[in-house]
């Protein structure tokens, strides 16, 4: 026995170097590529983390002084009230992309039959074309003069435009519109996944439809979820453009707030602070939701 | 469950399941021609056939995942024709398991009862019972992937028997294990069925394990039952030449009546070789096509030059040469030339019965066997 094991023990060794050689190898092929995303990604990062303790002149110039005072300024600022209502915006959002989305997904799975990768083709066209010219695409369609008042006018059902650009409803219905393919694709892709004999096999011990989903379904699609909702919530509570052209001046978004310091009041170090606990926000969130959503189930929808 | 229970106390008791003239269509197939069955209380019954003769197709109309397009099906007496399968009173033990993954074996196996809305006391404890049947104790909290294949099929056994169902349908429960494994799980099947008493509706497309676990067998072909009876019936005595080369009779061979006398039929086959056969019992109106004989029924031995009076009225006879010989294990399967004619007999010789008998390919030996060996097939 010992011999045998002393024989398993060189081997493994022996495996764990050729491992170590391979992994050495493989770096080597990749050193170029490695360099790129340093430079490109984890350099602007480092520096904005650097700006963010620095001080800002009275005339917008960087002054290289160390200081806490940027992040004491947001914990201790109105700034609070922005985050969460970004983070508001983007969980009523990603609310409203499954509300819609799920049925969706489970339409074409069930019943697109040959047709559902033209389905799924038409839903993803759309995010190619410039997101900026969709929402402005959007914008015409809901303004004071836009196509829907235009048309209820014309049509006597109201006598004056009814107010919907510039509120939180416009905000939310952008985002929505904007974000539900994300939405969409995942939890397509886990429905799509599903294993046809073991929904038989909950309705043929005893479960009705509408039961059968609630038990079966949706457990077993959690993961596309979970996928979807990372999609959606994260880019949503940094989003910018969409407070902007829908929510003019009167709704601010942490994205906005950022956007707004570097350009309008030119306090770089501070917008720098205000992106760094944004950041720091959205991981934290999303490592609660990988704790609490499952790792296995988001794997697999990923 | 009282109400199917009291049906069937009134209505044929000894009937469990009732088929009667179903079809169902596929786009361009018949999966289903035109069956009639009766099932009995208790009894373990195999749908046994080619992959794609329609058996997976006549067990999922039972069920209720297929809508026949014709036909009843009637389950304990009561037409189900009408009824989703969440209301029939069977269940299916799937292929693939199908076991829900984001649940425990108890979980899995406790399902059906949640539906039933029973309490949580009484299901815990009908799936302790369960669990023990199955000898799956201490697996309770497992997962599905944490199971081996044995141990999933276990618990989809249990899961299904669990809602007490008239009939349990298997859709090739076996299938997926290796050969090892089937051979305990169609021992196991076999134990659980006689321990509860259950009807079942096995479908199948493995001979042996058809042959094994049955009280009766059906096989399909096309979708029609071309013949249903006991195992031994079937494999003994099949009826035509597609049974015969499906239960594995490799000497089949077409020919026509000439005469018929003394309970005995006297056949020639197309090659001019003539056999005396046994009258075949139930004499149906379809005509004689030829017929079979088993290979580890006839006799081998090397030729001998003192040519020893033979009765062909008894013991059929021929001379040929030894073609090929292949090893088996437990059998070797000789294939012998005739002389007459370029007909080929298969011959298998166990390790009881000459097996070690020094035959080396080209050696001109004898075949004989009983006439009564000889099977009458109808076409």
């Amino acid at each position: 026995m010992r011999a045998m094991d002393e024989i398993s023990v060189s081997q493994s060794q022996a495996q764990k170097r050729e491992k170590r050689k391979l992994a050495l190898n493989i770096a080597a092929y990749l050193f170029p590529i490695i360099i790129i995303v340093v430079v490109f990604v984890f350099a602007p990062l480092a520096i904005i983390l650097f700006f963010s303790f620095l001080k800002s002149g009275p005339y917008g110039q960087i002054v290289y002084t160390f200081t806490f005072e940027n992040i004491g300024a947001i914990l201790g600022g109105g700034y609070g009230k922005v985050f969460l209502q970004s983070i508001y915006l983007a969980l009523q959002t990603n609310l409203l992309c499954i509300l819609f989305g799920y049925p969706i997904a489970y339409y074409i799975t069930r019943f697109g039959g040959k047709w559902k990768t033209l389905w799924i083709f038409l839903i993803i066209v759309p995010s190619w074309s410039s997101y900026l010219i969709r929402l402005y695409a959007l914008k015409t369609l809901v303004g004071t003069k836009g196509t829907i008042n235009t048309l209820l006018m014309n049509l006597g059902i109201i006598s004056e435009p009814i107010q919907i650009l510039y509120t939180n409803f416009a905000v939310t219905m952008a985002l929505v519109f904007a974000w539900l393919p994300f939405m969409i694709l995942p939890i397509y892709a886990a429905l799509d996944g599903l294993d046809r004999s073991v929904l038989e096999a909950a309705t043929d011990l005893g479960a009705t439809p509408f039961r059968r989903f609630f038990r079966v379904t949706l457990p077993l699609t959690r993961g596309g979820l979970l996928a979807g909702s990372i999609l959606v919530f994260i880019p949503t509570v940094g989003e910018w453009l969409v407070p902007s052209i829908f929510g003019g001046s009167k709704i601010m978004m942490a994205g906005s707030l950022v956007a707004h310091k570097f350009t309008a009041v030119g306090n770089i170090p501070q917008g720098s602070s205000l992106a760094i606990m944004l950041a720091a926000t959205l991981v934290l969130i999303l490592y609660l939701t990988i704790k609490w959503g499952g790792r296995e189930a988001l794997e697999k929808a990923l | 469950m009282s109400g199917s229970d009291t049906q069937r106390g009134n209505k044929k008791p000894d009937i469990c399941l009732e088929i009667r003239d179903v079809v169902k269509q596929f786009p361009g197939v018949t999966a289903v021609d035109h069956v009639t069955l009766e099932i009995q209380e208790g009894e373990i019954f195999s749908f046994l056939g080619p992959s794609g003769c329609g058996k997976s197709t006549l067990l999922r109309v039972v069920a209720g995942l297929e809508n026949q397009d014709q036909g009843d099906v009637l389950i304990a007496g009561q037409n189900v024709n009408e009824l989703p399968p969440y209301k029939r009173d069977c269940n299916t033990v799937f292929q693939n398991h199908a076991l829900f993954p984001h649940m425990t074996v108890a979980e899995n196996i406790g399902f059906g009862l949640v539906e039933r809305r029973l309490s949580k006391i009484e299901i815990k404890k009908k799936v302790a019972e369960k669990i023990e049947l199955v000898t799956l104790g201490g697996m309770e909290d497992r997962r599905p992937d944490q199971l081996s294949g044995g141990q999933r099929q276990r618990v989809a056994l249990a899961r299904a028997l669990i809602l007490e169902p008239a009939v349990l349908l298997l859709d090739e429960p076996l299938a997926a294990l290796d050969r090892k494994l089937r051979k305990e799980m169609q021992i196991e099947l076999k134990r659980i069925q006689r321990e509860v008493g259950t009807t079942f509706l096995n479908v199948t497309h493995d001979q042996k394990e058809a042959l094994s676990v049955s009280d009766r067998i059906g096989i399909m072909n096309e979708g029609a039952f071309l013949q249903i009876g006991t195992p031994d019936e079937i494999y003994e005595k099949p009826g035509s030449i597609f049974v015969a080369s499906f239960m594995g009779a490799t000497n089949i061979f077409s020919g026509k009546v000439v005469s018929q006398k003394d309970g005995k039929v006297e056949l020639e086959t197309d090659q001019g070789l003539r056999v005396f056969a046994p009258e075949p019992e139930n004499n149906t109106s379809d005509p004689v096509v030829g017929f079979s004989v088993h290979p580890e029924l006839i006799h081998l031995k090397p030729e001998t030059s003192d040519e020893s009076p033979s009765d062909p009225a008894n013991q059929t006879i021929f001379h040929g040469k030894i073609n090929e010989v292949f090893y088996q294990g437990d059998f070797s399967e000789f294939t012998v030339a005739l002389k007459e004619t370029d007909m080929l007999i298969t011959v298998h010789l166990t390790r009881g019965r000459g097996y070690r008998l020094q035959m080396p390919e080209g050696q001109n030996v004898e075949v004989s066997w009983d006439c009564s060996s000889n099977n009458v097939l109808r076409g």
